[in-house]
């Protein structure tokens, strides 16, 4: 059984790109408004190819509205999101920016996947039947073929045996090993995790982010808000920091454990860790 | 014209018991063809009228919750109406208002629709009671849809899928289990309401009732006899009723376990027994 060498992605057919500085996100002083709230100030991040970005901060600092504003589940007013080079979720014109179509939007959320604090999985479709889902009716895969990619991903997080329970009969982290597979199943280019191990109970964090430290070696391209410092040390090419709607610190995990130069950072780390 | 001829009777002998049991029984037990004739228009008004009035609300309710104004006017201005107004009126209007409107008749004695020769009062009857019913499905549908997680549309959209299919696959199979109690009680009442349609001398039952009512002046034993026949109908689509939503319904409460402690004891990394899943199923 040979592919029990393989990985997560190459079980995906999804070729190991030699690490280039190939630009997936580029987000460019975005600005958005709750009504009154500012919630993001010319926020500006880019993400390379095969980098995995850690966004840190305190509850209302604005990380989960900005993952969320990548694949435009929410909004923008002000600035730019490129994901792969094209503007997500709006259209250029006269040097306006017009929000894209529903179809359009769809088509290029396909690109990008997520996972959300509570799993948000199918209830009335078994695990296998999430993780299959989008790829039949989304990207036209034939039924066996994603079938049989839906079984391997279920393999690799470990979840093989549980292909036909309902996300009710798993646990938590089982739950949340089965979104991360729906996710995969549409080979995306990117990865957003936003908060996934939050709503999970202690014992099941590590299975989870065990799962994502996989992927994140094998060369996914990841953007994950969590508070996991420990994943953040071992996976993480760079760590974000927001506060009030801004990154105010970036740098690499050993910058954030040993010598945060902003004093809101450093009262941070010394609450979570 | 009831009125009269029962106090006639009355008059002529006196405040004592009148009931014909043997033609009270041949009514019910030996129904005339156009009793069984009458049946069956008032089952299949009320299949069709039902059916139709959950497109017509399913469209509205999305219309309602659309990003378009226009859209979502339309769909307030339909449901405000037509729950507004009366179902007689609303009969009226259909049947003797929109041919006078649009200066054609546009409900025929006779109407060949396919296969099938209905009378345009039949035809007229159903678009009304449809037309009535689709505003209260409209509300009926929205309050499901509104029920189900909006994490569930999120979850959809991420994995590139459409507004048409997030619906059609993710939101409304699960918007069910809420639509469908209240969807089997507009049943019910959709199987008694047909008989407003007497009113444009559609031959359902209760004309029928009330045909054999002038003939024979048997007056309470027609309408007792055509009463047990909607009980009849309304009694057996309750036993229906009761069978979808325990189907629906075992699901919905797998659901609701997921949070609940049941889950947290049982549903850890094994199959939960069965019996755990069936209580509060259903209503």
């Amino acid at each position: 059984m040979t592919h029990i060498e393989e990985g997560i992605l190459a079980t995906l057919g999804v070729e190991e790109q030699p690490s280039d500085q190939v630009v997936v996100v580029e987000a460019t002083d975005v600005g958005k408004w709750f009504g009154r709230l500012h919630v993001l100030k010319d926020v500006s991040l880019t993400v390379r190819r095969r980098e995995v970005v850690v966004i840190i901060g305190p509850s209302g600092s604005g990380k989960t509205t900005l993952i969320r504003c990548i694949n435009h589940l929410e909004k923008i007013q002000r600035g730019r999101i490129l994901v792969n080079g094209h503007l997500i979720g709006y259209r250029e014109r006269d040097g306006l920016l017009r929000e894209d179509s529903e179809r359009n939007i769809a088509h290029q959320r396909r690109e990008i996947g997520m996972v959300f604090q509570r799993f948000n999985l199918f209830p009335h479709m078994t695990a296998l039947a999430n993780v299959i889902e989008a790829p039949i009716r989304v990207r036209r895969v034939p039924e066996d073929d994603a079938v049989a990619t839906a079984r391997t991903l279920l393999e690799r997080v470990g979840l093989g045996h549980k292909a036909n329970a309902y996300p009710s009969q798993l646990s938590g982290g089982q739950q949340q090993r089965v979104a991360i597979a729906r996710a995969l199943a549409m080979k995306p280019a990117l990865m957003l995790f936003d908060e996934p191990t939050s709503a999970l109970d202690p014992e099941m964090i590590g299975e989870v982010l065990e799962v994502m430290k996989e992927l994140a070696r094998e060369g996914m391209t990841m953007i994950v808000v969590t508070h996991e410092m420990g994943f953040a040390r071992e996976v993480a090419d760079r760590v974000v920091m927001m506060d009030e709607g801004q990154i105010i610190e970036e740098g690499t995990p050993e910058h954030f454990f040993r010598d945060p130069s902003h004093p809101r950072t450093k009262a941070f780390m010394s609450k979570i860790l | 014209m009831a009125i009269a001829s029962a106090s006639a009777l009355v008059a002529a002998n006196g405040p004592s018991l009148q009931f014909d049991t043997s033609f009270f029984l041949n009514f019910v037990f030996h129904p005339s063809p156009a009793l069984l004739g009458g049946l069956a228009i008032t089952i299949y008004a009320s299949i069709i009228a039902q059916a139709a009035g959950v497109i017509l609300g399913t469209f509205s309710a999305l219309a309602g919750m659309a990003r378009n104004p226009i859209l979502r006017a339309m769909s307030g201005l339909y449901v405000w109406f037509f729950r507004g107004t009366p179902l007689l009126v609303q009969l009226f209007l259909v049947y003797f208002g929109t041919p006078y409107l649009f200066g054609v008749d546009l409900f025929p004695r006779e109407m060949q629709l396919g296969p099938f020769d209905l009378r345009g009062a039949v035809v007229a009857g159903i678009v009304a009671l449809s037309i009535n019913e689709g505003a209260y499905m409209s509300e009926i549908i929205r309050a499901g849809i509104l029920s189900v997680d909006p994490g569930q549309t999120e979850a959809a959209k991420s994995l590139g899928m459409t507004y048409g299919l997030t619906m059609r696959r993710i939101v409304l199979p699960q918007a069910l289990r809420v639509i469908v109690p209240p969807l089997g009680n507009e049943f019910n009442n959709m199987l008694k309401t047909t008989s407003l349609l007497s009113v444009i001398a559609v031959e359902e039952i209760f004309r029928v009732a009330d045909a054999a009512n002038s003939a024979t002046f048997k007056s309470f034993e027609a309408y007792f006899g055509v009463a047990l026949y909607y009980l009849a109908l309304t009694t057996i689509w309750s036993g229906f009723q009761r069978i979808i939503e325990r189907r629906i319904g075992v699901s919905a409460a797998r659901e609701e376990e997921r949070e609940g402690i049941l889950a947290r004891l049982f549903g850890l990394g094994r199959e939960k027994p069965e019996e755990l899943t069936m209580p509060g199923g259903g209503r």
